[in-house]
C-alpha cells in the first residue's frame, strides 16, 4: 500500500463505517450460505481486511467470532510467507489452508485469503475463515480429547493456491472433499467462503472508485494510528504498577496432571507487557496452542476490558505480549491444538484476573471457561451415520455493575445453541432435562450467572457413543474484587450398573450408551464479583424463593441475614 | 341502539379514522370519502393511559361518531408494554425439565464485548411450574400429559395471582395433542379468557422462540386487552356503531377481538403502519420501489419495499432476550436521529450517537438543559431549520447561539474545524450513517439502490433527503404531503390479512400431500372466516402459501412461494414434483446454485390470507391551491451549504400548487415538517401533493 497525505477527519469517520460494513457483508453473505450450523448459527466465522506487507489487520466485521479478531492476522502473513516462495502473488490467486500452527486457532478453522489488486498493484487482503463440519481425523466433528498429534485431529493443510489467476484448481477440492465426512457440508461453506470473497472484491471496486486509492490507503493508515492512540490512551488511565495471577487447566487429557497458566500484566505510562512465563511445558494432549493464537488471545481479552476499541492492529502496538518459547501457548507443529478453547479461556481468566487488581472497576469475574464440545454418534438402523455436535453454556462473571449472566455463551464466541426441539428433530436423542443449575453461581455482591444442566438420552436402538472436551472439572472459575468461586463442571453418563464419572474430569472419547441411557452436563456457573457480605440480603433471599440457590447454601455463602428480608 | 338499517348503508360510505399512537404524539386521520376530504389532527400522548389522547384526537375532528364507519388504530401500547416491561403477572405451565427455557434463551448475551448485563425475564422462576409430560420429535407421545398435576399448577400459579397462564410443551408444533388436553383442563378452571398454548400461538419448531412468542403474548392479553376495550367501550357510548381495528406488524389490520387474543402481533404496530402508507402513497405516485426513512429523536427506521411489496422478517427481538416470532415488517432501525448526540472520540473520531438527547431535554437549541450537540443542532447553526417558528409547536423559539457554543466546544475544537465546517462535519457522518442503513437494507439484500426513492417520513427526514440521493445514489426523493402523520394514514389502507405457520418437517420425498393439503385448507379456512367475521367490506380476498425449505444439512431455510389452485373453496395441493421444483427455483434466485445430490426438506409451511380494503383516492389530499408558487413564498433566509451561506427562498409547503417546480436551495416548511430542497435539486409537486426531489439537469 503506498504511503500517503492526510486525511481529513470528516472523510475518515465516513470511510470507517463504509469498510466496516465491507467486512459486515461478507460475514452476512457466509452466514446465509454456509451448510453447517456451526457457521450459519453460531458464526464461527470471520472476515476482514488485510496488511499488503504485514497481514495487520485493517478492518473485521462486527459478527464474526471474537477470538478471529486478533488471530487472522497470522494467517494472511503465513500466505505472504508462502507466497514470497512462490515468488509473488497475482490477481485473482487465493489461498487456502487450515494449518493451526501457521494460522492460529484449531484444524476444523479453513482459510482462505485472496490478494486484492487495483490497478495493477496488491492493495491489501481480504480473507474469510470458517469452522467447517468435519476435515477428516480420528474423531467425528474433530474434538479429539485424546489426541497426541495434529494427524490425530485432523488432515492438514498447509497453505496452497486454490485458485490461480482467477482459475479454481478443483484437484484441490477433490483432495478436500475425499477428506471429510461431510463432503456436502464442506461443499457448501466453501462455495459460501469463495462467495464472500467475491463480495469483498466488488465492494473494494466500488469503495476506490468513489474515493480514490489514495485516501482509502490514507484512511487505512489513520484508522491504524487512531486506534493506537485510543489505546495508549486507556492504558494512560490505569495505575503503573506489575500484577500476577494463575489458574490451571484440569489436564492435558492424557495425563491428570493440573497445568498452570500463568501471567505477569506489567503497565508502564501508555505501554502494557503481557508475559506469561510461569506457564506449563508443552503437553502430550491436544491443549496445547501455537502462538498466533496466543497473541490473538491477549487482544481478545484486552477488547473485552476496552470495550469500545475498534478491530484492528493498532490497537496492539502500545502492547507486548511474551509467550515463553517451549510452553504450550507457543506448540511446535505437529503438537495437536484442538483443544485450544479450553487453553484460551483460561488465558482470558488468568489477564482478568491481573487486571482485576489494577483496575477491580473494569473488570468481571470469570466466566464458566469450558466450551464443553459434546458430541454423540452412532448409526441408524439403516445404517446412515449421525453425529451431533455442539458447544454448551454457563454463567457469566459477576460485574461492577451487576450479577452475572444465567448461561451466556463463552468470552471468545457469541455462538448461540440450537435449540432442542431442533437438535431432536435431527438426532435420535431426547433431553430429560434443559434447565439453570441452581447453587452454580460464585457469591457475591453481585453473583455469578448460573451455569447449566443438560441430561441427553440416547433414543436409537443401535445404542451410541459421546466423546466429551471440557475443562473446569477440577478448578472453579473465580470470583473478582472479592467475590466467590462458582462450582466446577460436572459431567456424568449412565451404564446398565448406575452413573459414572471419567476418570480426567471432563474429558472423554468413546462412551458407549445404549438405548435409553443418557449423559448429563453440569455447567460451571460464573465467578462473584465484591464481597459476598456486601449482597443485599434481599437480592439473597429473591434467589433463594426462586430456587436459583438452596437455603443451606445461601447460609453458607451469604449468612443469615437473608432470612428476614423481603425477597 | 335504535339505529335502523339505513344506518348501515351509510356505514361502508361513513367516514374512515385512522390513529397512530406514538411517543410524544397521537395522530388522527378522518377520510370522509363521500365529501371527498381528508383532516388530520395531532393531540399530545397521554400516558399511561393513551385512551385520552386517542378519543381526544377523535372528538376534535368527529362530533358524531356514528357516522364513522372504521376507526383504524395502530398502537404501542404492547411494545411500551413489553420494553418497561408493565405487563402483566402471568404463569407458565411447562416440560418436567425445561422450566428455564424462557431465562436461558438461546444462550447469547447482551453485547458481544464487555460480557456486562444480565437478564430477567417476564414470568419469574417461581411461576414457571413443570408437570409430567413428554412428546418426542416425530409427534410421538411418550409420556402422556398428567391432568390432575396441570390443574394443580394452575390453582397455585391462581392463588399466586396470575392474570393469565400459557401451557409450553417440547414439541407441541409436532403434535398438539398434549397441550391440547392441558388448555382445556384449565380452562375449565380458570377465572378468565387469558390461557393459551403455544402451539395456538405458534405451531413452529424452536422452543425458545415459540415458548418466548407465547409467554410474551400472555403477558400483554390482560393490559392490552384491558386497553382496547376501555377503547372499544368509549367510542361505542359516543355513538359508534363501526368496526374497530388492529394494525398489526404484518402491515395487515385484524379484528379488535383477535388482538385481544394475539396482542403480541402488535409489537411493531405503529411503524408498520407508517410502511403501509408509504408503500401505497409511492405507488400512486409511480413509484413502486421506495426505501423509507423515518427519522425521529433517537433513531432512523429504514424499511425497503419493491414492487409495491414490504419486505417481511420472520421475528425481531424487542429487547434482549424477548423474542416474538411472528411475520413483521422489516424495519432496520440505527442510532441516528435528531437528537444524537455529536461527540469527538479518544482517538480523534467524529462520532454519532448511540447516546441521544431524544426530544426531552431534545437538542441544545431547545434549551431545556441538554449542553451537548445533536444532529438537529446542526442542522439548526446552519440555517436549516427555521429558529424562529420550531415545528411540533411545543417551543417559540429554538436558541442558534447555544447549539453553535455546543458545537464548537465539543466538536469544532477538539477536530481544529470552525463551527460551520463543525457542524457540516456532523451532517456528513450522521447522514453516512443513514445512508450505510439504507445500504444495508438494499445493496446487501441485491437491490440496486439507482431504481428506489427514498421516502422520509416523521419531522426530521425530510432535512436529509437531498443527502441520501447523493450518498447513496437513490434516484429522486419523494416527500409525501403529510410526512408526520403517515402511520395514521396507513392504518386507513391497511389490508386485513391473518398469518399462519405450521412446521412440516418432512423430506420432500417422503412428504404426505394429503396432510400439507389439510394444513393449508385449515389455514385457509380459519383466515377466510375472520375476513367474513369483519364488517369491513372487501374488494378481494386472497391466500397464499409458501414453504419454508433448504437442503438436509443447510439451517437457513429459503421462503419458497407455492403454485396453488383453490376450486370452489378448496386447496389443491402441489405435488411432491412441484414443490420440487418451486424449490429449485426460489434457491437457485437465492444462491445462484443447486445442489445435485442435496436431499430437500420442507421445513414449515406458512399460509396468508389477506381481505384487500378499498383504497382511498389519494387525490383528496391533493393541494386545492389555484395560485403560483410565488404566492406560497413567504420570505428567504441564509441558509449553509457546503462551504458557504445561500440566499435561500422559504415557502409555505401546503400552499404549493400542482406542478409547482422548485429550484434549489429553498425550504419548504409546514407545521410538522421542514423540506430542504439542496441546491443541485430541483422539487416538483406532483398531482397528490407529494413533493418530487431530483437532481437538476444540466
Amino acid at each position: 500500500m503506498t504511503q500517503t497525505a492526510d486525511i481529513d477527519p470528516i472523510t475518515l469517520a465516513v470511510l470507517a463505517g463504509r469498510m466496516e460494513q465491507i467486512a459486515d457483508e461478507m460475514d452476512a453473505t457466509l452466514f446465509r450460505a454456509a451448510f453447517n450450523p456451526i457457521i450459519a448459527e453460531a458464526h464461527d466465522a470471520s472476515h476482514g481486511l488485510y496488511h499488503a506487507l504485514s497481514g495487520d489487520t485493517l478492518v473485521q466485521g462486527k459478527s464474526g467470532l471474537p477470538i478471529f479478531v486478533g488471530v487472522m492476522s497470522f494467517a494472511v502473513k503465513a500466505v505472504i510467507d508462502k507466497a514470497a516462495e512462490h515468488g509473488e502473488v497475482h490477481d485473482g490467486d487465493i489461498y487456502i489452508f487450515n494449518d493451526a500452527h501457521l494460522g492460529g486457532t484449531h484444524l476444523s478453522d479453513m482459510r482462505l485469503v485472496r490478494p486484492y489488486f487495483r490497478d495493477g498493484q496488491l492493495f491489501c487482503y481480504l480473507a474469510s475463515v470458517g469452522h467447517w463440519h468435519d476435515v477428516g481425523g480420528a474423531v467425528p466433528g474433530n474434538y479429539n480429547p485424546a489426541a497426541t498429534d495434529a494427524f490425530q485431529e485432523a488432515f492438514v493443510l498447509p497453505p496452497v493456491r486454490l485458485a490461480r489467476g482467477g482459475q479454481v484448481n478443483t484437484d484441490i477440492i477433490d483432495i478436500l472433499m475425499r477428506n471429510t465426512r461431510l463432503p456436502q457440508s464442506a461443499m457448501g461453506d466453501l462455495n459460501g467462503q469463495l462467495g464472500a470473497l467475491d463480495l469483498g472484491v466488488r465492494r473494494m471496486d466500488e469503495l476506490l472508485d468513489e474515493y480514490g486509492t489514495d485516501t482509502v490507503s490514507a484512511a487505512l493508515d489513520a484508522l491504524g494510528h487512531r486506534a493506537e492512540a485510543l489505546m495508549r490512551a486507556e492504558l494512560t488511565a490505569l495505575p503503573d504498577g506489575r500484577w500476577e495471577a494463575v489458574d490451571f487447566l484440569d489436564n492435558d487429557g492424557i495425563t491428570d496432571v493440573a497445568l498452570p497458566i500463568k501471567v505477569a500484566l506489567e503497565i508502564k505510562g501508555d505501554t502494557m507487557v503481557l508475559d506469561f512465563d510461569g506457564t506449563a511445558p508443552r503437553c502430550a494432549g491436544p491443549v496445547n496452542i501455537a502462538l498466533p493464537t496466543a497473541v490473538a488471545t491477549a487482544y481478545v481479552a484486552i477488547k473485552h476490558i476496552f470495550p469500545a476499541l475498534p478491530a484492528n492492529a493498532g490497537v496492539m502496538r502500545p502492547i507486548k505480549v511474551r509467550i515463553p518459547e517451549g510452553s504450550l501457548l507457543s506448540a511446535e507443529f505437529p503438537a495437536p491444538v484442538g483443544g485450544y478453547t479450553e487453553t484460551i479461556l483460561r488465558m482470558i481468566d488468568v489477564i482478568f484476573a491481573a487486571a482485576g487488581q489494577a483496575a477491580p472497576d473494569r473488570v468481571v469475574a470469570n466466566a464458566y471457561g469450558t466450551i464443553n464440545a459434546l458430541s454423540i454418534a452412532g448409526k441408524r438402523k439403516n445404517g446412515q451415520p449421525w453425529v451431533m455436535f455442539s458447544f454448551y453454556g454457563g454463567g457469566h462473571g459477576g460485574s461492577p455493575e451487576g450479577d452475572g449472566l444465567n448461561h451466556g455463551n463463552a468470552p471468545i464466541s457469541t455462538a448461540t445453541i440450537p435449540p432442542l426441539e431442533i437438535l431432536e428433530a435431527a438426532y435420535p436423542v431426547m433431553f430429560r432435562q434443559w434447565a439453570l443449575r441452581p447453587d452454580s453461581a460464585g457469591a457475591g455482591a453481585h453473583r455469578g450467572g448460573l451455569g447449566a444442566v443438560y441430561e441427553i438420552e440416547v433414543l436409537e436402538e443401535n445404542g451410541a457413543e459421546a466423546f466429551l472436551f471440557g475443562e473446569r472439572g477440577h478448578f472453579a472459575p473465580k470470583g473478582a474484587a472479592g467475590g466467590g468461586e462458582a462450582a466446577m463442571n460436572v459431567f456424568s453418563y449412565e451404564q446398565a450398573d448406575g452413573w459414572h464419572h471419567p476418570p480426567l474430569a471432563s474429558k472423554m472419547r468413546g462412551i458407549k450408551l445404549v438405548q435409553g441411557q443418557a449423559v448429563r452436563l453440569e455447567t460451571p456457573g460464573g465467578g462473584g464479583y465484591g464481597a459476598a457480605s456486601l449482597r443485599d440480603p434481599k437480592a439473597v433471599a429473591r434467589d433463594v424463593a426462586l430456587g436459583l440457590i438452596s437455603a443451606d447454601e445461601a447460609d453458607k455463602a451469604y449468612g443469615t441475614a437473608w432470612k428476614g428480608a423481603q425477597a | 341502539m335504535e339505529r335502523g338499517a339505513g344506518m348501515s348503508m351509510q356505514k361502508t360510505a361513513g367516514r374512515m379514522i385512522g390513529v397512530d399512537v406514538g411517543g410524544t404524539f397521537t395522530d388522527v386521520f378522518v377520510l370522509d370519502e363521500a365529501a371527498g376530504t381528508a383532516t388530520v389532527a395531532k393531540v399530545p400522548t397521554t400516558r399511561p393511559d393513551q385512551s385520552g389522547g386517542f378519543l381526544d384526537g377523535i372528538g376534535r375532528q368527529v362530533s358524531d361518531l356514528s357516522s364513522v364507519a372504521v376507526v383504524v388504530h395502530g398502537t404501542t401500547a404492547g411494545t411500551n408494554a413489553l420494553l418497561e416491561r408493565k405487563g402483566a403477572k402471568i404463569g407458565v405451565i411447562t416440560t418436567a425439565g425445561l422450566r428455564d427455557v424462557l431465562e436461558m434463551r438461546r444462550r447469547d448475551r447482551p453485547r458481544t464485548w464487555g460480557l456486562r448485563g444480565d437478564f430477567t425475564p417476564v414470568v419469574p422462576r417461581d411461576l414457571r411450574l413443570e408437570v409430567p409430560e413428554r412428546t418426542l420429535a416425530d409427534g410421538a407421545i411418550r409420556v402422556p400429559v398428567d391432568l390432575d398435576a396441570v390443574r394443580a399448577a394452575a390453582r397455585t400459579l391462581q392463588d399466586q395471582g396470575c392474570a393469565a397462564v400459557a401451557v409450553m410443551f417440547a414439541n407441541a408444533y409436532a403434535n398438539p395433542a398434549n397441550e391440547a388436553a392441558a388448555v382445556a383442563a384449565i380452562r375449565e378452571i380458570w377465572p378468565n379468557s387469558h390461557v393459551s398454548a403455544s402451539s395456538e400461538i405458534l405451531p413452529e419448531i424452536r422452543e425458545f422462540e415459540r415458548f418466548s412468542t407465547t409467554a410474551l403474548n400472555a403477558y400483554l392479553q390482560p393490559e392490552v386487552s384491558g386497553y382496547l376495550d376501555r377503547l372499544e367501550n368509549a367510542l361505542k357510548q359516543g355513538g359508534f356503531g363501526g368496526e374497530f381495528m388492529i394494525v398489526q406488524s404484518n402491515g395487515g389490520v385484524m379484528a379488535v377481538d383477535t388482538a385481544c387474543r394475539l396482542p403480541v402481533r402488535t409489537a411493531l404496530s405503529g411503524p408498520a403502519a407508517g410502511v403501509i402508507a408509504a408503500a401505497y402513497i409511492a405507488q400512486m405516485a409511480g413509484f413502486p420501489d421506495v426505501i423509507t426513512g423515518d427519522m425521529g429523536g433517537t433513531s432512523f427506521d429504514v424499511s425497503l419495499i419493491a414492487g409495491g411489496k414490504s419486505m417481511l422478517s420472520p421475528q425481531t427481538s424487542i429487547d434482549f432476550g424477548m423474542v416474538v416470532r411472528s411475520p413483521m415488517i422489516e424495519i432496520t432501525t440505527i442510532g441516528a436521529g435528531g437528537g444524537s448526540i455529536a461527540w469527538v472520540d479518544k482517538g480523534g473520531l467524529l462520532m454519532i450517537g448511540p447516546e441521544s438527547a431524544g426530544s426531552n431535554p431534545g437538542p441544545v437549541a431547545y434549551g431545556l438543559g441538554n449542553t451537548r450537540p445533536t444532529v438537529t443542532d446542526a442542522n439548526v447553526v446552519l440555517g436549516r431549520i427555521d429558529p424562529d417558528n420550531p415545528i411540533g409547536g411545543k417551543l417559540t423559539r429554538l436558541d442558534v447561539d447555544a447549539a453553535a457554543k455546543a458545537i464548537d466546544q465539543h466538536a469544532g475544537q477538539p477536530l481544529g474545524l470552525d463551527t460551520l465546517a463543525a457542524a457540516e462535519a456532523i451532517l456528513r457522518v450522521a447522514n453516512s450513517r443513514m445512508a450505510g442503513a439504507i445500504r444495508l437494507v438494499s445493496i446487501e439484500r441485491g437491490f440496486d439502490p439507482k431504481r428506489f426513492a427514498f421516502m422520509p417520513f416523521g419531522g426530521g427526514g425530510a432535512l436529509h433527503s437531498g443527502a441520501m440521493l447523493a450518498d447513496v445514489g437513490l434516484a429522486r426523493a419523494i416527500v409525501p404531503r403529510y410526512p408526520g402523520v403517515t402511520s395514521a394514514m396507513g392504518c386507513v389502507i391497511a389490508d386485513m390479512r391473518q398469518d399462519f405457520v405450521q412446521t412440516v418437517n418432512a423430506m420432500v420425498d417422503g412428504l404426505e400431500e394429503a396432510s400439507l393439503a389439510a394444513f393449508m385448507q385449515s389455514h385457509m379456512d380459519q383466515g377466510l372466516a375472520m375476513l367474513d367475521a369483519a364488517q369491513t367490506r372487501f374488494e378481494a380476498r386472497d391466500t397464499a402459501f409458501e414453504l419454508d425449505m433448504a437442503y438436509v444439512g443447510q439451517t437457513h431455510t429459503v421462503a419458497v412461494p407455492l403454485p396453488v389452485t383453490i376450486t370452489d373453496g378448496r386447496v389443491i395441493a402441489p405435488t411432491r414434483a412441484q414443490i420440487a421444483e418451486a424449490f429449485d427455483a426460489a434457491y437457485k434466485a437465492t444462491y445462484g446454485r443447486l445442489l445435485p445430490k442435496g436431499a430437500r426438506r420442507v421445513m414449515n409451511l406458512r399460509s396468508a390470507v389477506t381481505g384487500r380494503r378499498p383504497k382511498f383516492d389519494l387525490a383528496t389530499l391533493a393541494p386545492r391551491s389555484t395560485g403560483t408558487p410565488e404566492d406560497a413564498r413567504k420570505g428567504e433566509r441564509k441558509v449553509h451549504f457546503g462551504d458557504r451561506w445561500h440566499d435561500t427562498a422559504i415557502y409555505n409547503r401546503l400552499d404549493l400548487p400542482v406542478g409547482a417546480v422548485i429550484h434549489g436551495p429553498a425550504i419548504l416548511e409546514q407545521p410538522d415538517t421542514t423540506v430542504l430542497i439542496e441546491p443541485d435539486l430541483t422539487g416538483t409537486v406532483d398531482a397528490f401533493g407529494n413533493t418530487i426531489i431530483t437532481r437538476q439537469e444540466n
